[in-house]
């Protein structure tokens, strides 16, 4: 199954649910009226906090920066030593 | 976050390492000579696929050559600038292991991860290993923060949209199984930045075996990067793409 079809089944399944609901009317009609606002709103906040949280604790490695300068001019040293051409910087 | 592991190649596996280069005159020894210190009884070779880079890469390559023989680096060039998914498939061709190596040449991607690659599919059996930059002992470094927002923006997306089950979608250092790199080569259309996406994510709906190691990836020290301005949008097509024919 396309992925893009497992999406569609989900949100249909979820507007039968809420039609299901109007049609009940257990609960005033003008708050499930709202659901649907309410729904992307929360799939709003959803996404804005995952970008949050990802940028907050974004995993950084200053250290390994420097282990690759080592390892570059260990490199070097021993190119320059076979006679390859590493370049002047 | 160090990685000092030894690994045997096992059973007679032998490993190609597939690294393209534009323009990588100054990285490409330094990155042979890491791979040579951190493979020192594994079973490998490495296919350099340069797209008639005007900086002189292949030169420094036959120089490398020369030091670690023809045998075990292979220059396999092509004439001109023809992309980096066409440039997997012909080194791919070219390929004598069982297993394959993705890497970039600039040392984004450091060969010190090679051991943990090699040793997670020994344990596991997985027919891919993906280098993820997003999990405890991974990381990036030399990043802005808008760089940071893109890529925390294009993951939460993809992640919502997709469910692809791995956590670092557009990282491309990774081991696959020859057969299964070559299965994947051939149902992947996408180009350039989302291919590295189309294809793990195709190979998760296939239902192959993919486990995850962790990565630190510093941002290139030497050269420049041949990524244009147009990639948000580039990967907002790719995603649609990819929700509607995977
Ligand atoms: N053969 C070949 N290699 C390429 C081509 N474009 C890029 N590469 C190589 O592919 C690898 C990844 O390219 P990069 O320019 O580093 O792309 P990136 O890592 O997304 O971007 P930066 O590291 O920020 O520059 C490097 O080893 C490049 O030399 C191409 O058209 N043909
Ligand atoms: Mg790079």
């Amino acid at each position: 199954m396309k992925h893009i079809v497992k999406i569609i089944t989900l949100l249909v399944t979820i507007s039968a649910l809420w039609t299901g609901l109007l049609q009940m009317s257990l609960v005033p009609r003008s708050h499930i009226w709202l659901l649907p606002i309410y729904f992307i709103v929360a799939l709003g906040c959803y996404g804005l906090l995952m970008v949050g949280i990802g940028l907050m604790r974004f995993p950084t490695c200053p250290k390994e920066a420097l282990l690759l300068q080592q390892d570059i001019s260990e490199a070097k040293e021993f190119l320059k030593q076979s006679g390859i051409d590493v370049g002047s910087d | 976050m160090a990685v000092a592991e030894e690994v045997k190649s096992k059973g007679g596996n032998k490993y190609s390492l597939i690294v393209p280069t534009y323009n990588e005159r100054l990285n490409i020894a330094l990155l042979v000579y890491l791979v040579f210190k951190h493979l020192r009884d594994v079973d490998f070779e490495i296919i350099i696929v340069d797209d008639g880079s005007p900086d002189g890469t292949q030169d420094v390559v036959q120089q490398v050559q020369r030091v670690y023989g023809e045998d075990r680096i292979l220059l396999r060039a092509r004439p001109k600038k023809l992309g980096l998914g066409t440039a997997y498939a012909h080194g791919l061709k070219h390929a004598s292991g069982n297993f394959v190596v993705i890497m970039d040449a600039d040392l984004s991607h450091h060969p010190k991860y090679l051991p943990s690659f090699i040793k997670k599919q020994q344990e596991t059996g997985a027919s891919i290993v993906t280098g993820t930059r997003y999990v405890r002992g991974g990381g990036v470094h030399g990043w802005n923060l808008m760089r940071k927002l893109t890529s925390r923006g294009a993951n939460v997306l993809a992640h919502t949209l997709l469910w692809p089950g791995v956590s670092d979608l557009t990282g491309s250092f990774r081991l696959y199984r020859k057969s299964v790199l070559q299965d994947l080569i051939e149902s992947c259309v996408s180009k350039g930045y989302v291919f590295q996406m189309e294809m793990i994510v195709r190979a998760s709906r296939k239902g192959y075996h993919i486990e995850e190691v962790p990565i630190t990836f510093v941002d290139r020290v030497f050269g420049s990067s041949k990524l244009g301005g147009s990639e948000i949008v580039e990967y907002l097509k790719g995603l649609t793409f990819l929700l509607v024919t995977t």
